[in-house]
């Protein structure tokens, strides 16, 4: 029998063993929860949005909190997807599982309110999404690629939103102001890097966002400026729900969204 | 409140080299958000490439009580249609 040709053991391989151990098949945890983060933001703000539907201040802007709604939600069932069972990630998980930060579930409020946190979020998301196109994941970098051109458009809207309200007459300044004020504490936990997010990071699956805040900073302070507005005093910032410390509000939220696949589990279109 | 918002025309090029074509109106409190408008009412369902929008105001419109002197006259030469030589199959879009 002829003999077999020497083995080149791959460098770093630590050689008895490798070639039996059992494939497992498991993921990065880090990189799991990465990805429900970013479902989770897309997920939740889709929803704020869709509370829109029908009750928008004049029929165009009805429509175009819907389109910002529907990308978001279509955004979050391919992260989801890429994340586990999309479905079952979406309507049969508790609160405390949820991993979207604290901003993107604040309540609606008025229409300025709405257009303040669409501001903040989509700003950060749309640096994020810059960076995370050269994510050294396949599918995190594709996903990038295709929803920063969704949010690019987003985050125009907010601006052009938010200078109109701030620099249009004395109550829509007002209001403005005061939905501003009501999300800047929620911003400090966008620029958050916890263990497990440095472990992405270090992976070069996700984008560190401390790289861009100061950018962040001066983008949103351009859009004030040209809005008239003055930004709202520096908050105690309020942190949690990247680990699911949610606020009361997220609860009501998935009471609604989940009721339906959670009292009829069978049921199908 | 969309009330007090001016109106605007809205045409939409389907695709390079067809002309814009008239395909409704929004609301809007000024050209550029009245684009955005027109982006989100027609154009959700990939139907451009390109848009424009017209203040409704400045559209110079015929008047109907006119509509007889206007365009009955050319109800009887139907020698100004185009049905007396053949167009080749090449020229699309006529």
């Amino acid at each position: 029998m002829a003999s077999l040709p020497p083995i080149d053991v791959p460098k770093g391989a630590t050689g008895a063993g490798v070639f039996d151990a059992p494939a497992t098949g498991e993921r990065d945890p880090a990189h799991i929860d990465y990805l429900l983060r970013l479902g989770d933001d897309a997920l939740v703000l889709g929803q704020r949005l869709g509370e829109w539907c029908g009750h928008g201040p004049v029929l165009e802007v009805d429509i175009s909190l819907a389109n910002l709604a529907l990308d978001l939600v279509g955004q979050a069932t391919l992260l989801l997807n890429e994340a586990g069972d999309g479905d079952r990630l979406a309507f049969h998980r508790d609160v405390l599982d949820f991993r979207n930060c604290l901003l993107v579930e604040q309540p609606n409020g008025d229409f300025a309110q709405t257009i303040a946190r669409h501001l903040l979020y989509t700003t950060w998301q749309h640096m994020l999404l810059q960076r995370l196109c050269q994510s050294s994941d396949k599918f995190v970098s594709e996903f990038a690629h295709k929803a920063v051109k969704e949010v690019a458009y987003h985050r125009e809207l907010a601006a052009e939103w938010t200078i109109r309200l701030g620099d249009g007459t004395e109550e829509s300044g007002r209001r403005m102001a005061e939905g501003l004020d009501w999300c800047w504490r929620f911003v400090p936990e966008l620029f958050e890097v916890d263990d497990s997010l440095q472990a992405a990071i270090d992976r070069g699956t996700a984008a560190d966002p401390r790289e861009f805040e100061e950018e962040y900073c001066s983008a949103i302070g351009a859009v004030l400026a040209e809005a008239q507005l003055e930004a709202p005093a520096d908050q105690r910032p309020i942190l949690g729900g990247r680990r699911g410390h949610h606020s009361e509000h997220l609860g009501h939220l998935l009471a609604v969204m989940q009721f339906l696949p959670r009292t009829y589990p069978d049921a199908v279109w | 409140m969309s009330g007090d918002w001016p109106l605007w025309e809205v045409f939409v090029r389907a695709k390079g080299g067809l002309s814009h074509r008239h395909v409704g109106s929004v609301h809007a409190p000024d050209a550029e958000l009245a684009l955005r408008h027109a982006r989100d009412t027609y154009t959700r369902r990939l139907e451009g490439v390109s848009l424009w929008v017209v203040p409704s105001a400045e559209i110079v419109a015929s008047d109907p009580d006119e509509a007889g002197e206007l365009f009955e006259p050319a109800e009887s030469k139907i020698y100004r249609h185009p049905t007396f030589y053949d167009i080749p199959d090449e020229v699309k879009h006529i």
